[in-house]
């Protein structure tokens, strides 16, 4: 599991995007610190615009940041070059949603997998053949596949290939986007799964992010709520899923379809009113007000600072200046 | 036996491709009636939507057998015009994307007139008016306003409402819902399945929710049809597929999903699911199965009737056991 060490910190990182020329910049991340341990699996949870892949691709360092740092194994990579960054992506590596966009079509396989292995010239010729095939075999690939083209996999086979080019370095952290999304359900198991090995076995950290919160709570080991390019609230994954704090938490959790019919019928989901406002002019004070049953005057004016904000509870951090004890007191309204 | 609004029999749909045949629908029956919700789920390529589709004329190029009996009258036997009449009027469907089913360059409020006008002989002003009321059923926000808007100023879930409006325009019995809230985030989704609960209740359609999200169908149907291959797998009332599921599909599908109970490790299906050109003999599921007999390779199962409540039927041949899927876990 987890080691104390820490291995990457995001601190007050901000991406703002340039709509036009002049004119308002879309805020897509606006001031979000995080840490990784090495070992561990933080899930950035969120929904459409909060921020959350441009996060991680800022992570990855694939985005330069408007401002704030990225921290990877105690050095400052928020301004390396890219020659200088390659060095540093042996132990960062990333995957992404949509297996059939990331894979170039018209190379081998066999060729895709090795090119980690090419660039940083850690193998080559019969060697690197070798390796790749072990790869394959890692993943649950058929190593005789390895003349193939992208094209003869299926989707989910597709997102092996995507997992044997980020693992084929053993990085020490992976930057996951959306990595089963795009699959189906039965499929999106035997990759949950694939990961889950993979950690185990290489002592790999994630970060995850999904806007499945069933998945998320499955996979990680701490836990980070998005909502409009900033972290309402963040704890261990347990934690955060029995005793959410805050409203938008709450009301993620209790919209969350369950595979369960007599726990559906339980609930009663927490409606909220409207649609996530756009992140060009985002609401003054917490940016979650004009959506929040419980919203008062001071939410208006006053950004809540994430901390902690229940005796004994450190590492369970919340953005809310009104935190939700009980979740029935939001039900009323 | 109760004859249903909807009773579709021995249903197959078959798309001629340069590669041969394509068998997306292999003869499957199934009914729903007012005032009740049916749950068709499966994954990629299992004929879900397909089959749903097929019954409105909407999968050109298809050859078609079987029979599909919607208030006593055969929809696979009506001629275009029959069809265009009960299309939309008494059989609506809402889409799982709002914004290639909504016509870009027109205002909702006409498109929604139009759709009323073209099957009743209603005047514009009455339309309009009939349109102002449904936008704020569905509840949109001062719709007297929003009906001249674009659809592209209206967010994803308030569009999904709109085509919601425009299904409930004539006031039809049977609503088919493809994948309706796919494209919508988690607290919008919230929101549509509340709208679509709460106007079933209201107006007392009948409903078929197609999805491949195990979630959604626990939370929406009465009776709910696991597809594969383009056959029935299992059919149940909801809490019997969920709670004493007979079919290894089924269960592979249930354990594939995180629950709510935490972290175990999940125990989804091997392999992949077969190309519909070149399916398995037998049991199309049997090369993933792993309660594979010698016969599940020879002979394909009829849907059977099973052990775990009224109306469920498995198409397996294991024993009809209705508790082996507490067993099993």
């Amino acid at each position: 599991m987890t080691d104390n060490e820490v291995l990457l910190q995001a601190i007050d990182v901000v991406k703002h995007f340039a709509v036009r020329r002049r004119g308002p910049h879309v805020r897509a991340v606006d001031g979000v610190s995080l840490t990784v341990h090495s070992g561990e699996t933080v899930g950035l949870v969120g929904e459409t615009g909060c921020g959350k892949s441009t996060l991680a691709r800022c992570i990855a360092r694939l985005y330069e940041l408007s401002s704030g740092r990225v921290v990877f194994e105690g050095r400052d990579i928020t301004r390396l070059s890219r020659r200088r960054l390659a060095p540093v992506r042996r132990n960062l590596q990333m995957i992404f949603q949509d297996p059939y966009g990331s894979l170039n079509p018209r190379r081998r396989v066999g060729s895709i997998i090795g090119d980690p292995l090419a660039i940083h010239d850690v193998a080559d010729g019969r060697d690197r053949r070798r390796r790749v095939q072990e790869l394959m075999e890692l993943v649950g690939l058929n190593p005789e596949h390895y003349n193939r083209y992208p094209a003869e996999f299926s989707g989910g086979q597709r997102q092996r290939i995507g997992v044997a080019r980020a693992v084929a370095l053993r990085p020490r952290l992976i930057v996951c986007d959306e990595p089963v999304s795009a699959l189906d359900v039965s499929i999106q198991a035997q990759i949950i799964n694939l990961l889950d090995d993979l950690k185990d076995q290489l002592g790999i950290a994630y970060v995850f992010i999904s806007h499945d919160l069933s998945v998320v709570r499955h996979v990680s080991d701490r836990v980070a709520v998005m909502y409009l390019g900033q972290i309402v609230e963040t704890a261990a994954a347990e934690d955060l899923y029995a005793r959410p704090r805050h409203p938008y938490t709450v009301a993620l959790l209790s919209a969350t379809p369950v595979a369960d019919p007599d726990l559906a019928d339980r609930r009663t989901p927490i409606l909220l009113t409207g649609d996530v406002p756009s992140p060009v002019d985002p609401p003054s004070g917490c940016r979650f007000h004009p959506r929040c049953p419980k919203a008062r005057e001071r939410c208006r004016i006053e950004a809540p600072a994430l901390e902690s904000r229940t005796p004994g509870e450190d590492t369970h951090l919340t953005a809310c200046h009104f935190p939700v004890h009980d979740p029935a007191e939001l039900m009323a309204s | 036996m109760v004859v249903n609004l909807l009773e579709v029999n021995g249903l197959t749909v078959t798309f001629p491709t340069p590669d041969g045949p394509v068998r997306a629908v292999r003869g499957i029956s199934f009914g729903v009636d007012r005032g009740r919700t049916l749950g068709i789920v499966g994954e990629s390529g299992s004929g879900k939507s397909v089959a749903a589709l097929t019954l409105l004329g909407l999968t050109p190029g298809a050859s078609v057998g079987g029979q599909a009996l919607f208030g006593g009258d055969d929809l696979l036997a009506m001629s275009e015009p029959e069809l265009r009449a009960v299309r939309g009027a008494r059989i609506a469907v809402v889409f799982q994307d709002p914004l290639s089913s909504l016509h870009p360059m027109y205002r909702v409020g006409w498109q929604i007139t139009e759709a009323i006008r073209a099957h009743t002989p209603a005047s514009r002003r009455a339309a309009r008016e009939r349109a102002i009321e449904l936008l704020g059923m569905v509840g949109i926000a001062q719709p007297r306003r929003r009906i001249d808007d674009y659809p592209h100023q209206f967010s994803g879930g308030m569009r999904q409402r709109v085509m919601i409006a425009m299904a409930l325009a004539l006031g039809p019995d049977l609503v088919i819902a493809d994948e309706p809230t796919t494209a919508l985030d988690t607290t919008v989704q919230a929101q549509i399945l509340d709208l679509l609960h709460r106007l079933q209740q209201e107006l007392g359609m009948a409903l078929i929710i197609i999805t491949h999200d195990l979630g959604v169908v626990a939370q929406t149907a009465d009776e709910v049809q696991v597809m594969y291959a383009g056959r029935i797998a299992e059919t149940a009332d909801r809490r019997t597929i969920f709670y004493r599921a007979h079919h290894p599909y089924t269960l592979g599908l249930l354990g594939s999903v995180p629950s709510a109970a935490g972290r175990g490790r999940l125990t989804p299906i091997a392999g992949q699911p077969p190309s519909p050109i070149r399916l398995p003999s037998g049991c199309p599921f049997h090369p993933r199965c792993a309660y594979r007999m010698d016969r599940c390779t020879v002979e394909e199962p009829p849907l059977l009737t099973v052990g775990g409540g009224p109306g469920h039927r498995s198409a397996c041949w294991l024993p009809v056991d209705a508790r082996r899927s507490e067993v099993m876990v």
